[in-house]
């Protein structure tokens, strides 16, 4: 499927290669990984991949190996050097590959070369020509496409003769690239160069770099594809997780900015706030931010926005990371919005997280499949600045680009809502976020006379003639009221140089 | 030479081909056999290319390489054989210096 038909001869001259065509790839099954390489693997071309213990090569490679058999009908050859075919077998059932299933069908043919230095001696000239052998006779007993080796360093510790080894090996990776296997062999990471041995001087078509970090006690995973000839490639670190479903390289679609414009437009579920925005509410697909300092309504303002979606039959999706479910409920309630019946009809879920649970990738990749399977097309994310607690700014400003790409591309509208600490820092905080949305609401209280008064205004919303008044509003027991700025006889007294003037004037938009 | 008893030596050198690598192998492990082995031993060649089946038995990697299947327990010695005093020790005829 996401094989690209190309000139095979060709595709060792990438400079010849005619504009447009590209060389035949692999698809890995992995998803993520065949976007960022804009379809997977080189066919018939060796492709390393390096990280530290337990950065995921392993079962990179035998995702791999698994989805060829199992999806691209490309049968497969696993040669294990650190681990027999049972540990291997064990170690990925949980991810519900059935090896041993795949061995008895002639899927995958899985050999275990054991060295062990203490056992051998050496004494004159030799050659691996019994790993020749070896590969060669399980390729074609199940009619292998694609080869795993993991991992071939290991030799190093098994055989003494260095030169003998280095040879050999580079033997071998032109003997796989003679046989047209589509082959990963693994590499421990050394210091200062991609892998201890320096197999990256061998195998040079493709090479992928996982890294495994841990920063303030929260671990992330990424990849990285470091070389990848005759191709163009995503050059980023993307985060990738592991968990039961396997390996998710993220993002999945973030590569170019080709999203639809709809021009169909979704109620806010405030009738006045519609009128604000050019009398019909958000695009539909757009993505809106609701900032305010704590208590000012931006919960209650994505209330609104659920329950009018609700109303309408749409289906919609909120991820809470403060409130659980039932205290949003009630909540939403006091203020006469009930969103329980909608949950009971299946329009509406929550899926609430402490962010501090994992990692920001795993919360992304959650994010993900939560969005994959419910198929919403509202999502709100309240607040999303919790989600900030959990890496640094850059990760988390990756993080959001992805994962507000990702809705966008799927034509879901998002609100995203973020609590502020205070008024005064409103713009910095939101630095990180607001060039992504479409459409900014702010809200704040403001004090006259010893009274709060809650306001909103809208900041900036893309590609639509909107309101920028100050608009004062109740949160009454049905719902949340804007008050008509026409009837304020006392708003804005001090009009020209109050608070919110200064607020528009240093907004990074 | 077909042999028997408790010291005598099942020995299995692996090849793959008529290469002057295995030639020499097998030159040099019956020079040592006759020499220090005579009449309780016994070498099978095993060619991988004809029998390629057999390469993940013994975990063969190298060619050629030597096993002492018998007496226990499975030694292995890869290389042509030159180094004598190599293959002594590996087949524990002569301790380790």
């Amino acid at each position: 499927m996401n094989r690209i038909a190309g000139a095979k001869s060709d595709a060792g001259v990438p400079s010849c290669l005619p504009r447009g065509r590209t060389l035949a790839k692999s698809p890995t099954g992995i998803h993520g990984l065949d976007e960022i390489t804009r379809g997977g693997l080189p066919t018939g071309r060796p492709t390393l991949v390096c990280g530290g213990p337990g950065s995921g090569k392993t079962l990179l490679a035998l995702t791999f190996l698994v989805n060829g058999a199992i999806r691209f009908d490309e049968p497969g050859v696993l040669m294990t050097f650190e681990e027999n075919a049972d540990e291997i077998a064990s170690d990925v059932a949980s991810l519900g590959f059935d090896l041993p299933e795949l061995i008895k069908a002639q899927k995958l043919a899985v050999d275990y070369v054991r060295v062990e230095r203490s056992e051998i001696e050496e004494t004159g000239e030799y050659d691996l020509e019994g790993l020749f052998v070896r590969l060669d006779y399980a390729i074609r007993t199940v009619g292998a496409r694609r080869v795993v080796l993991d991992t071939i360093e290991s030799l190093f510790a098994g055989l003494k003769n260095d030169v003998i080894l280095r040879s050999e090996l580079r033997r071998l990776f032109r003997w796989l690239k003679d046989q047209g296997v589509t082959a990963v062999i693994t590499g421990e990471r050394g210091e200062g160069s991609l892998t201890r041995q320096g197999l990256e001087e061998y195998v040079s078509d493709a090479v992928i770099l996982l890294d495994h970090r841990v920063h303030d006690q929260v671990s992330t995973r990424r990849l990285r594809v470091v070389k990848y000839r005759g191709s163009h490639h995503g050059t980023n670190e993307y985060p990738f997780l592991i968990n039961a479903d396997g390996i998710s390289v993220l993002p999945v679609s973030s590569m170019a900015l080709e999203h639809d414009a709809p021009l169909e437009r979704v109620s806010s579920g405030v009738a006045r706030l519609d009128e604000m925005l050019s009398g019909q509410g958000y695009y539909r697909g757009s993505t809106i931010l609701v900032s305010g300092t704590a208590g000012t309504g931006k919960t209650s303002l994505a209330a609104h926005f659920l329950d009018a979606a609700c109303r309408r039959g749409e289906r919609c999706l909120c991820f809470l990371f403060e409130e659980s479910p039932p205290q949003l409920l009630r909540n939403m309630r006091s203020i006469g919005i009930d969103l329980e019946p909608w949950v009971a009809a299946g329009l509406l879920q929550f899926h609430a997280d402490r962010p501090s649970r994992y990692g920001l990738e795993t919360h992304l990749v959650t994010m993900h499949h939560v969005v994959a399977d419910f198929k919403p097309t509202i999502t709100v994310i309240d607040p999303v600045t919790n989600l900030m607690t959990v890496g640094t700014y850059a990760d988390v400003q990756a993080m959001l680009t992805r994962m507000i790409d990702h809705l966008k591309t799927e034509n879901i509208t998002a609100m995203l809502t973020s609590l502020v600490p205070g008024q005064t820092e409103i713009e910095r905080t939101e630095t990180a976020i607001s060039s992504l949305m479409d459409t900014w609401i702010v809200l704040a209280n403001d004090e006259v006379g010893g009274r709060h008064r809650r306001g909103l205004y809208l900041l900036k919303s893309r590609g639509m003639a909107h309101s920028n008044e100050l608009r004062h509003f109740r949160l009454t027991n049905h719902g949340l009221s804007l008050l008509d700025a026409a009837t304020e006889p006392h708003d804005r007294s001090d009009a020209g140089d109050g608070p919110w003037e200064g607020q528009n004037r240093h907004a990074t938009v | 030479m077909p042999s028997s008893g408790a010291d005598s030596y099942r020995l299995r050198l692996y090849v793959a081909g008529q290469t002057p690598k295995s030639v020499l192998a097998f030159r040099n492990l019956t020079q040592i056999c006759e020499e220090h082995l005579q009449g309780r031993y016994e070498i099978e060649i095993v060619d991988l290319l004809k029998n390629p089946q057999l390469a993940r038995g013994d975990q063969i990697l190298a060619v050629p390489t030597l096993v002492r299947r018998l007496p226990e327990p499975i030694k292995k010695i890869i290389g042509d054989l030159s180094n004598t005093e190599r293959v002594l020790v590996g087949l524990d005829l002569r301790v380790r210096q």
